[in-house]
């Protein structure tokens, strides 16, 4: 299977590895993670400063009691909630493997089974009910083979990932695994290839994102 | 199926591991100073035997830097001690699935606890790949991109974090211990976006090659 071409930035990545992404936009770049081991590489140094920089942090004293309970519950901890249920890999057919993990458990079902909302003609959606008002939105678009999408521009950016097919816009083309970026000042008009429905999962957001403990969530975010 | 099984090299370099044997080490290590035992070490002991010392010592390391770890992502004090305690009970709990050959123990805790806070902190969930995901796509053969860490790597790393210019070592620490994303740095600092993007990118540059070095 021929490798992404196109891949998030070694920033994105890196909030990624640091946490610092939203559920949606970690769940995009996840998605690409799946597909891309070139960037799972890069992720993984990431996740490696991460302990280095944990080793260097100043340590700040734990309470006796906060260590007599855990010692405490170590027998009881073995019995927490089982691993994830593992699919092998024989039981599964390829076209079920349209959406990798994480997306397939969000999603609920295989790429096929999904139940389309129609947006106009030659493409449909399928909005990932994160449940979260402020947050960037995930969804699944279909593009039918050789449509266009209007053209568009973003009030904050615009994350894609070709899970199949393809499509092209002025960026370049994009073929499953690839990720494109598109930030508001970017005008485009993507257009599906012509021998196949083009499948993708968007993350849509406003630039700015306020942060502390409260003020995280209560962003004016626009429509978009 | 990416997880590769190797042992330990330090434990077969100092006999507790054949290759092939896969034998805890603490069949084997009776009167060994627990104290300055490497940390994947004592990882390894606690998922391959529920060593209930190694466990202590890893706490007694761990648990106050995941403290200033989340005090300094903002948490109040009491969210975090409460969270250091899930944080390690996870530890304990997932010991089996360390691979030193994967990853450091210093790497794996700073995942484990990312991931506590971002489920107790933010109550969101943390998508993640399967690594046993048929769907995942698989490293070419005799490519780059298989990450080995080795059990010196963290120390190298630090040694490089300290000699990053400033300006450098500042933002990625904010990356680190501020749960903003980098775009947020940009308007937090008042330094133009571009310019976080590239000292950020020297920086990761920098520490990549580092990564990459033979040992
Ligand atoms: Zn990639």
């Amino acid at each position: 299977m021929k490798a992404p071409t196109h891949h998030p930035s070694d920033e994105l990545l890196l909030d990624y590895a640091d946490g610092s992404l939203t559920e949606a936009e970690a769940l995009i770049v996840a998605s690409h993670l799946a597909l891309c081991p070139s960037c799972r590489t890069a992720v993984s140094g990431f996740e490696a400063i991460g302990g280095a920089l944990l080793e260097d942090v100043a340590p700040t004293t734990v309470s006796s009691d906060a260590r007599a309970a855990v010692l405490a519950q170590l027998d009881g901890a073995m019995t927490g909630p089982p691993a994830p249920r593992r699919v092998p890999a024989s039981s599964v057919q390829a076209e079920d493997l349209v959406l990798p993990q994480p997306l397939r458990s969000y999603v609920g079902v295989v790429a096929h089974q999904i139940v389309w909302n129609p947006v106009m003609r030659g493409l449909d959606e399928l909005d990932i009910g994160l449940d979260r008002s402020a947050a960037p939105k995930a969804r699944l678009i279909r593009i039918r083979a050789g449509m266009a999408v209007p053209q568009h521009t973003h009030r904050g950016t615009e994350m894609t990932l070709v899970l199949s097919g393809g499509f092209q816009d002025d960026m370049g083309h994009f073929l499953r695994g690839d990720f494109a970026f598109h930030d508001g000042s970017v005008d485009h008009r993507p257009i599906a290839d012509r021998d196949a429905d083009c499948l993708c999962l968007t993350v849509t957001s406003a630039p700015v994102r306020l942060t502390g403990l409260v003020g995280r969530f209560l962003n004016p975010f626009l429509q978009f | 199926m990416l997880r590769r099984q190797t042992p330990h090299r330090l434990l077969v370099l100092m006999g507790w591991q054949t290759p092939k044997s896969g034998r805890s080490m603490t069949e084997h290590n009776a009167g060994v100073a627990r104290g300055n035992a490497p940390l994947n070490e004592l990882l390894l002991a606690v998922g391959q035997s529920r060593d209930r010392q190694a466990f202590a010592a890893l706490f007694d390391h761990f648990a106050p830097r995941l403290k200033s770890y989340l005090l300094r992502l903002g948490t109040d004090a009491g969210s975090a001690e409460e969270l250091v305690q899930e944080a390690m009970l996870l530890v304990w709990r997932r010991a089996e699935t360390f691979d030193p050959a994967q990853a450091n123990a210093s790497t794996w805790v700073f995942t484990i606890a990312r991931n506590k806070r971002i489920d107790g902190i933010r109550r969101e969930r943390r998508p993640e790949i399967d690594p046993d995901d048929p769907a995942l796509v698989p490293p070419m053969p005799e490519s780059a991109d298989v990450m080995v860490e080795t059990a010196q790597e963290t120390k190298r790393l630090q040694a490089a974090i300290a000699s990053l210019p400033p300006e450098q070592a500042e933002l990625l620490h904010l990356a680190y211990f501020e749960d903003i994303p980098h775009s947020a740095i940009s308007s937090r600092k008042g330094i133009p976006l571009g310019t976080v993007k590239s000292r950020l990118r020297l920086a990761l540059e920098r520490l990549r090659k580092v990564l990459k070095e033979p040992v």
